[in-house]
């Protein structure tokens, strides 16, 4: 079994709304489910620790939540995002792209100092 | 924004939390049924895919700790918690709780009932423009620091000095208001134009006087206040411009205070009138009737104030010698003269309720400390199942609060039930010079207050147990019956508790008997004359129909013939200017004695005009010479009666009947005295009695009466008709203040009487709790000991060692208590020596007697606990753990 990474502090929630917008509204268990396979199966990520982080995304107003049925008819109950959501995507996106940006220059060697 | 909307949920989540556990239990299950159903698609069976399901998760119950944990606020949570654990705690032990709730409410609502006046008396500021800028002026001689200006030092005063941006005179007077049933008496003062001005007060409706308007050429004017507005007249707008009767003269209603003004040195006053100096006294410079009020300029001190006022009155003593000599000058802060009677009790009220609130607060603790004892195991469990020990700390912070907060309530309550009985408990003539304390209440400063205190004692209910908490390894308690260090260190901690205690208490009961030993020596002092069933009643007539002499003597005459003739009235007596014993030392006159040197020298002494029948009535004592008779009139040779001060003072090796009298007129009329009386208490109780001169009413006549009169029933009855009587003779004659001479008496000693009963009320609690604070400790100490009592017996110990043994320790701490008590109560009656009257702050009788009261229940309380102790038994006592 390949090393796993630990889901790195604070870029869950970034996860868990992205996952909602791509696959539109989404119970916990499908968005952990959905997290771990885009991580092509890299993360090593225990499904309880997404009901906390949506209970905070929820509390902050980003997204909502609504009882309903599964595919398989089960109850459950389905995450949405908010306007508000959206907009706090945005905007960790674009954080994020920039961080990562930042340090990829600094770890790929770079041919231009001279 | 996104901060506050999450803190919200989550402190609206911690109310609806079961609500949220039931909906996340479902979501999991929801979570968990479609993970297995999905590892069942993939081939698992159902015990793995329900393995794996719950693997996966992570822990179905920390997932729901980590999610409660951010539905809440774990902080609050645990302090919730802790609340209800307290709650239920104190349930259990109910005695305990009510004991120290109830003691802690008495402490509490006792300060802030007093905080109360002390707010509404001295820390609220006075309802005028920059108060702290506001001083009395005052002339003054030896014989009253602070006495009244003349009216024409006064104008001398305002154009020469510069220190003052204004300088304005009051005189609190009485005015026979004309109504359609004839002469009403009413309060009012008469005051310069600037009055309000300077005040800094605006009236409500109207307008101000103009400057010039307290001249007598100008139309006379009046200002009202808002309660004679309100009562007289109903509170109408249009009360302008309408015109009101005083003392026969027509005055057109200018203006109307506002509410809350109030100026106490000339209170209660209903009428504001502008001066008009007239008549004899206004322009006498000899005649004092005025005080004065000025603002200071900016910058100035009151000590610059008074060099400058002084050295104006001495130009003026320099200008007329006749008027002015001897006469100083006295500035003080406005607030001085407003409350400096008061100030000092009300302080000496406060320290007394500080200090039950001290013992009661030692109470508690000393409670607390007893049962965080008895809690050492529970502790100890909680430590070993791994409370922390800021959670253990918290624990006892949170039942100190509560406790707190119980008292606090309580206290805060009945505090103002207490401030409303002690307010009742004024006499009404007292309140209507209290005009502040209308403001009495739970203002912010005295919630405040409050708080201060209840966090105080959070404070130290939490600190004590923890303090024990920190001194004792928490291992220990675990062990079976285990009380080494532990109770060594209570008992040197409690016992020191009580000592504090104790010392409080006699510091209460030695300010008590001081107070109280003053207020018996006051109500008993020497006044000269026989109080019981005497009446007296103050009579003014209009001046345009009484003002001449023949038409002044015969009123009063025919007021004394017809009082005399009502049933049971024994003898009757009349004294002009309506001055009454135990009055003021006011109405002061300057005499010589004829035949004797004199350089121009001011003797200053109170003087009466009465009638014949004064002495008599009064039952005082001649000591030789004779009374007056009512022949005397100002066609007959003028006499004089002296007191024996007088004679003392001024003729202390001569027989003064016989000699000649003079007031200081030119050419002197001699005045022959005739009489020597013992010296009746004609001023205040509290001071000694000056030197006074008595003259006959009908060679000095005057058309306002104190009425004097004796009577074999009992004197309260005889007042309504007194009144009745006199105005049946006219109903232009306004009369006051009808009561009985117990009265009056017992009614000018109030303050003394009101501080000793308030001090002795606090001391009695003090002392209550103090000797079961005691009990409490010896009892405890009785009860930790008993094993070790048990073991002294089974090895041959008798019972009187025992007793000796648990007396010994209670008599060391009572000897503690009482010594240090003693030394603070001496210097606690030194600062409040200004309250006493006629003892020493050194009172050996009062300390001696608190001291054996206080040993003597010391040792009645500890004596119970030992003979408990000395009753044990042995083999019982062994085997009790």
């Amino acid at each position: 079994m390949a090393d796993k990474a630990d889901v790195w502090q604070g870029t869950l929630a970034l996860m868990v709304l992205k996952t909602i917008e791509t696959m539109g509204p989404l119970h916990g268990y499908g968005i952990a489910r959905r997290i771990e396979q885009t991580s092509g199966g890299l993360l090593s990520l225990n499904y309880g620790t997404i009901y906390p982080a949506l209970l905070k995304l929820e509390q902050e107003g980003s997204i909502s939540s609504e009882w309903g049925l599964s595919e398989n008819n089960r109850k459950a109950k389905f995450y949405r995002l908010t306007r508000s959501g959206r907009r706090q995507l945005k905007q960790e996106e674009r954080h994020w792209e920039q961080t990562t940006a930042i340090l990829a220059r600094f770890l790929s060697p770079t041919e231009d100092h001279a | 924004m996104k901060r506050l909307r999450v803190w919200t949920l989550r402190l609206a989540g911690m109310f609806s939390k079961g609500e949220r556990d039931t909906e996340l239990a479902d979501e999991i299950d929801s979570h968990l049924q479609m993970h297995i159903d999905d590892n069942l698609r993939a081939g698992m069976t159902l015990e793995q895919a329900r393995r794996d399901a719950m693997l996966k998760l992570g822990g179905v119950e920390l997932t729901k700790q980590a999610y409660r944990e951010g539905n809440t606020i774990p902080f609050l949570e645990n302090l919730l918690q802790d609340f209800s654990f307290a709650i239920r705690q104190m349930r259990k032990n109910l005695g305990f709780t009510c004991t120290a709730i109830l003691t802690l409410a008495l402490g509490m609502s006792a300060s802030v009932a007093i905080f109360a006046f002390v707010d509404a008396t001295l820390i609220k500021p006075l309802p005028y423009q920059n108060p702290s800028r506001l001083v009395g002026v005052f002339e003054s001689i030896s014989m009253f620091p602070h006495s009244n200006l003349s009216y024409l030092d006064y104008l001398d005063w305002k154009e020469r000095n510069q220190v003052f941006s204004s300088l304005d005179v009051y005189q609190h007077t009485g005015f026979k208001l004309s109504t359609p049933d004839g002469a009403q008496p009413a309060r009012g003062s008469r005051v310069s134009d600037g009055f309000f001005r300077t005040l800094g007060v605006s009236p409500l409706l109207g307008r101000d006087f103009y400057s010039g308007e307290d001249l007598l050429a100008a139309p006379r004017t009046v200002i009202l206040s808002y309660a004679a507005w309100q009562t007289r007249y109903g509170g109408k707008e249009d009360v302008l411009g309408q015109t009101v009767n005083l003392d026969g003269n027509p005055n057109t209603i200018i203006g109307v205070l506002p509410k809350e003004f109030h100026f106490v040195p000339a209170e209660p006053a209903e009428f504001w009138t502008a001066l008009h100096a007239s008549g004899g006294c206004d322009l006498r410079r000899s005649c004092h009737n005025l005080y004065g009020v000025a603002r200071l300029k900016d910058g100035l001190s009151v000590p610059t104030a008074l060099a400058e006022m002084t050295s104006i009155a001495q130009q003026l003593e320099v200008l007329y010698p006749d008027s002015n000599r001897g006469q100083g000058a006295a500035v003080i802060p406005l607030s001085e003269v407003i409350v400096g009677d008061i100030r000092p009790i009300l302080l000496v009220l406060l320290s007394g309720a500080g200090l039950l609130l001290l013992i009661a607060s030692v109470n508690v603790s000393s409670l607390l400390l007893v049962r965080s004892e008895s809690r050492k195991r529970e502790i100890a469990v909680r430590s070993a199942l791994g409370a922390s020990r800021a959670r253990l700390v918290l624990q006892f912070v949170t039942e100190g609060l509560v406790l707190v907060m119980a008292g606090t309530v309580l206290g805060v309550v009945s505090a103002y039930w207490a401030m409303q009985l002690l307010t009742r408990l004024i006499p009404t003539d007292m309140i209507a010079r209290m005009p502040f304390i209308q403001g009495l209440g739970l203002s912010i400063r005295v919630i405040a207050f409050a708080c201060v205190i209840s966090l105080l004692a959070a404070a130290l209910f939490s600190i004590t147990p923890t303090l024990r908490l920190s001194l004792s390894p928490s291992l220990e308690g675990l062990a079976e019956g285990s009380r080494g260090s532990a109770g060594m260190m209570w008992r040197r901690l409690g016992s020191k508790l009580v000592v504090l205690e104790l010392a409080t208490a006699m510091v209460l009961l030695v300010g008590a008997g001081l107070l109280g030993k003053s207020l018996y020596l006051l109500l008993n002092v020497e006044i000269g004359f026989q109080p019981d069933h005497l009446a007296l009643l103050e009579a003014g007539a209009p001046q345009s129909r009484y003002g001449k002499d023949e038409q002044a003597i015969a009123l009063a005459s025919q007021i004394v013939s017809r009082i005399a003739s009502l049933p049971g009235v024994k003898a009757v007596a009349i004294s002009a200017s309506g001055q009454l014993p135990v009055g003021s030392n006011g109405n002061t006159t300057w005499f010589r004695v004829l035949g004797r040197p004199w350089h121009g020298e001011h003797n200053e002494v109170p003087e009466r005009q009465v009638s014949s029948g004064y002495f008599t009535t009064l039952g005082a004592k001649l000591l030789s010479g004779r009374y007056f008779n009512d022949a005397e009139d100002s066609s007959k040779p003028r006499v004089a009666i002296i007191n024996q001060e007088l004679a003392r003072q001024y003729f202390p090796n001569e027989d003064p009947l016989g000699q000649q009298l003079s007031y200081l007129s030119d050419p002197p009329v001699p005045m022959e005295i005739i009489g020597i009386v013992d010296d009746i208490k004609e001023g205040p109780l509290d001071t000694p009695t000056p030197p006074v001169l008595y003259v006959p009413f009908n060679q000095s006549t005057d058309t306002y009466f104190g009425v004097v009169v004796r009577t074999s029933q009992a004197e309260r009855s005889l007042l309504a008709t007194l009144t009745a009587t006199i105005r049946q003779i006219d109903h232009d004659i306004v009369t006051v203040g009808g009561v009985t001479m117990n009265d009056r008496i017992n009614d000018s000693a109030y303050l003394h009487r009101s501080s000793a009963w308030l001090v002795g009320g606090f001391a009695v609690l003090a002392f209550l709790l103090g000797v079961v604070g005691l009990y409490g400790v010896v009892a405890y100490s009785v009860s930790r000991r008993t094993r070790e009592i048990g073991v002294r017996m089974a090895l041959g110990a008798q019972r009187s060692s025992v007793y000796k043994l648990i007396l010994k320790e209670a008599g060391w701490l009572t000897a503690l208590g009482i010594i240090l008590g003693l030394v603070f109560s001496v210097a606690a009656a030194t600062l409040m020596r200004g309250l006493l009257f006629g003892v020493s702050s050194w009172d050996v009788q009062t300390l001696l007697v608190v001291a054996v009261v206080l040993s003597v229940s010391a040792l009645l309380a500890s004596f119970i606990p030992a003979r408990r102790a000395a009753s044990v038994n042995p083999v019982d006592a062994l085997r009790s753990e």
